[in-house]
C-alpha cells in the first residue's frame, strides 16, 4: 500500500503536467462540474478527455487554459502551481471549437497574431508563420481571409495559429466536430501527423470515442465530473474500470453474473462462464466476441438483424433471461439465419472481462 | 434642399424674403468679407470662428460620449439578455423628455451658485462659484448629455453581434486586456463606432437648444447664427448659405465614414 503510494506520488513528480485534485463549481451552483480531478499527462503524450456532453471534459480544459480557476486544487506545469497564472502568460494555446479566427484579419496575420503580442520582431514572426502554414499545409493562403477559406481550411488556420506560438501544451477543444465524416477521418491523421512532428503535447477534448481511440496514446474518460479511467485505448476498451466506460465506448453486452461451483462465474441460467469470481460480478462481452455456432453453450431467439456489408449485427434474447445480447459477426458465416430463428451462441472465456457489481 | 440652394444664391429683400429671380453670390462672399460703410471689403474671420467653435465643440462631444459611451455599451453588452434590455431602456429614458427640459435642468445645475457649485464648495473643493454656465464649457457639457445615447446605442448594437469567444481566442494567445481591445474588440466593432461618432456629431455641429440655454451671447453655434439669419437679421439668402455650408460639412463627414469603412471591407486578393 505505501509502496503503491510512494509510486503514485513519484509519477505525480515526475509528471510535465499534474492536474491535483482539482474540483470546479460555478459561482451560485452546488454542482461539481470538476470533483477531485487528479491526472498526470506526459511531455509529448496525445492526451484525450473523453465524455459524454456535460461531464466536464470542457470546463477542465478550461482550466488548464486558465479561463477559469478551480474552486479548489492546484494544475502544475513543469513542477509550478499555473491556477493563479492568466491565460495570457501561459505558454498554453487552443484551438476552439468554432475556430475562433479574427474576421478582420488575413490568415497571415491570424497566425502571427500569438507572436506580435509577444512582441516578436516582423521578420522572424513572418517566418515562424509561414513554418506553422506549411505544416497545416496552407502555404498559398496567407493573404486571403477567414471568411474565404472552408471549415475545414478555417480549422487548420486555427491549429497553425495555436502552433506557431510554439506552446509547451496544445488544448485542443473539440475541434473535429464542425466538419463532416471525410473530413475528419482525414484531419484525425493530420492532427496525429503534427503532433509527432512538433513533438507538442496534446490535451484533446472529445465526446466521439472512436476518435478518441484512434487518435490517443492515453484516454481519460470522465462522466458527472469525475474520471473513470486513464488508461492507453486497449485497456479502456478491452478492460473498462466500471460499467459506465464498458458502456460508453464501443458496444457491449453487460450481464449479470453469480458465483458458484469451482469458484468460477455462472450466469443467472447456469452457464458456466469459465472465468474465475468469488462475489456476484457483471461481465461484459463485446459483440464481436459472441459467435453464433452450431453448439454454443447458450440459446436463444433472433429479434433483430441489421446487414451492414461486412459485418452482419444481431440481436439475440437469451432463453436463460439473461436479456439480449447484441452479436457482430461476418456476414458470409451466417447468411441463412433470419429474425425467429432458434439459434445457439457460444463464446471464447479469454474475451470475457469482469466487472463489479 | 434644392429651394435652399436657390434662396442662398438669390438677393435678400429689406425686409426678409427675398427678390426672386436676382441671382447673386453676394450671401457667400458675406461669409469670408465683410463691406464696410465707403463699399470696401475686408477679410472678416467672425462667422468662420463661429464654424470652428461648432466643429470643435461637436468634436469634443464625440469624443467625451465616446469615452463613457464605448465602456458603458461593452458593459451593457456583457450582461444577461434580460439585464441587457433594462439597462437600454434607462439609457433611452432621457430620450421621453423633451430636450428643451433636460438642457434647462442643466442651466439649473451649473449657473452660479446653483447645485453643482453648491456641492463643490460644500465639499471644500471650490472656494467660490465656477461661472461654467455660458460658456463653451457649459455647451460641451450639455451636448454630451444630451447626445451619449446616440453613442452608446450603435456601439451596443454593434457590441451585440460581436462575437466574445475571439476575446479568449487573443487571451490565449498571449494578448492582455489593452492589446485585446485593441487589436480585436475595437475592430470588431468598428462599424458601430463610426456610426455613433456621425449620429453625434452632425447634430452637435447643427444643435441649436444646447448652446441657446447653456452658452452665452459668446458663444454662438451654426445653429444659432442661421435662426438669427432667418429670424433677426431678415437675411434670408445668407442664412441659407450657411446652412448650405453646413449641409457640405455634414456630407464630408459621410464621405469619410464610407472611407473608412470601405477600408474595413476590403478583401485582398
Amino acid at each position: 500500500m505505501i509502496i503503491a503510494l510512494q509510486l503514485y506520488l513519484t509519477e505525480i513528480r515526475l509528471s510535465f503536467l499534474t492536474v491535483q485534485a482539482v474540483s470546479h463549481q460555478y459561482a451560485g451552483t452546488d454542482v461539481k462540474v470538476l470533483n477531485n480531478v487528479v491526472l498526470p499527462i506526459q511531455e509529448n503524450e496525445f492526451f484525450t478527455l473523453l465524455g459524454p456532453s456535460g461531464c466536464g471534459k470542457t470546463t477542465l480544459l478550461r482550466v488548464l487554459a486558465g479561463f477559469e480557476v478551480p474552486t479548489q486544487g492546484k494544475v502544475l506545469l513543469d513542477g509550478q502551481d499555473i491556477v493563479r497564472i492568466p491565460p495570457w502568460k501561459r505558454p498554453v494555446n487552443t484551438v476552439f471549437q468554432n475556430y475562433a479566427l479574427f474576421p478582420h484579419l488575413s490568415i497571415l496575420r491570424n497566425v502571427t497574431f500569438g507572436l506580435k503580442m509577444r512582441g516578436m520582431s516582423r521578420a522572424a514572426r513572418h517566418k515562424a508563420a509561414h513554418d506553422a502554414l506549411a505544416l497545416v499545409r496552407l502555404e498559398a493562403f496567407v493573404d486571403r481571409m477567414p471568411s474565404d477559406l472552408s471549415g475545414g481550411q478555417q480549422q487548420r488556420v486555427a491549429l497553425a495559429r495555436a502552433l506557431a506560438c510554439k506552446p509547451r501544451l496544445l488544448l485542443l477543444d473539440e475541434p473535429l466536430s464542425a466538419l463532416d465524416y471525410k473530413l475528419r477521418k482525414e484531419m484525425q491523421g493530420e492532427l496525429k501527423r503534427i503532433q509527432q512532428e512538433t513533438g507538442t503535447t496534446f490535451v484533446f477534448v472529445t465526446h466521439d470515442q472512436e476518435e478518441a481511440l484512434a487518435m490517443s496514446d492515453r484516454i481519460a474518460v470522465m462522466q458527472q465530473g469525475r474520471l473513470e479511467q486513464v488508461g492507453p485505448p486497449s485497456d479502456i476498451y478491452d478492460r473498462p474500470a466500471t460499467p459506465f466506460v464498458a458502456g460508453f465506448i464501443g458496444d457491449s453486452n453487460l450481464l449479470p453474473a453469480e458465483p458458484g461451483a469451482g469458484g468460477r462465474l455462472y450466469l443467472s441460467g447456469g452457464t458456466d462462464l469459465g472465468v474465475p469470481g468469488a462475489a456476484e460480478a457483471q461481465v461484459m462481452i463485446r459483440p464481436e466476441a459472441l459467435k453464433i455456432d452450431t453448439d454454443g453453450p447458450l440459446s436463444g431467439v433472433v429479434n433483430d438483424l441489421v446487414y451492414s456489408g461486412a459485418a452482419t449485427r444481431f440481436g439475440v434474447t437469451l432463453n436463460d433471461g439473461s436479456g439480449t445480447v447484441q452479436i457482430q459477426q461476418p456476414s458470409a458465416s451466417v447468411s441463412g439465419i433470419s429474425i425467429g430463428d432458434l439459434v445457439s451462441v457460444a463464446f471464447d472465456p479469454n474475451q470475457l472481462w469482469v466487472l463489479d457489481r | 434642399m434644392l429651394i435652399m440652394v436657390f434662396v442662398s444664391l438669390v438677393e435678400r429683400a429689406p425686409d426678409g424674403g427675398v427678390v426672386w429671380g436676382r441671382f447673386t453670390t453676394v450671401a457667400y462672399t458675406q461669409f469670408f468679407y465683410e463691406e464696410n460703410l465707403l463699399g470696401e471689403m475686408s477679410f472678416n474671420s467672425d462667422y468662420m470662428q463661429i464654424y470652428l467653435r461648432s466643429i470643435l465643440l461637436a468634436g469634443f462631444t464625440v469624443l467625451a460620449t465616446f469615452v463613457v459611451g464605448f465602456p458603458t455599451a461593452m458593459y451593457v453588452a456583457m450582461q444577461e439578455p434580460g439585464r441587457r434590455a433594462l439597462l437600454i431602456f434607462f439609457l433611452s429614458l432621457p430620450f421621453w423628455v423633451n430636450l428643451l427640459v433636460r438642457n434647462y435642468a442643466w442651466l439649473l445645475l451649473l449657473r452660479a451658485n446653483g447645485l453643482l457649485d453648491q456641492a463643490l464648495m460644500g465639499l471644500w473643493i471650490t472656494s467660490e462659484p465656477l461661472n461654467i454656465l455660458y460658456s463653451n464649457t457649459a455647451i460641451a457639457i450639455g451636448l454630451t448629455y444630451s447626445f451619449l445615447p446616440l453613442m452608446v446605442l450603435p456601439i451596443y448594437a454593434a457590441m451585440e453581434k460581436f462575437d466574445f469567444s475571439l476575446v479568449e481566442a487573443a487571451f490565449d494567445l498571449g494578448a492582455n486586456r489593452v492589446q485585446v481591445l485593441m487589436h480585436v474588440i475595437i475592430p470588431g466593432v468598428k462599424g458601430g463606432i463610426i456610426a455613433g461618432c456621425l449620429l453625434v456629431f452632425i447634430p452637435g455641429l447643427g444643435s441649436y437648444v444646447t448652446p441657446v440655454l447653456l452658452g452665452g451671447s459668446k458663444s454662438l453655434m451654426i445653429g444659432n447664427l442661421i435662426e438669427a439669419q432667418f429670424a433677426a437679421a431678415r437675411n434670408w439668402p445668407f442664412g441659407a448659405a450657411l446652412a448650405f455650408v453646413l449641409l457640405l460639412m455634414v456630407v464630408l463627414a459621410a464621405l469619410l465614414r464610407a472611407l473608412l469603412l470601405r477600408h474595413r471591407q476590403r478583401v485582398a486578393p
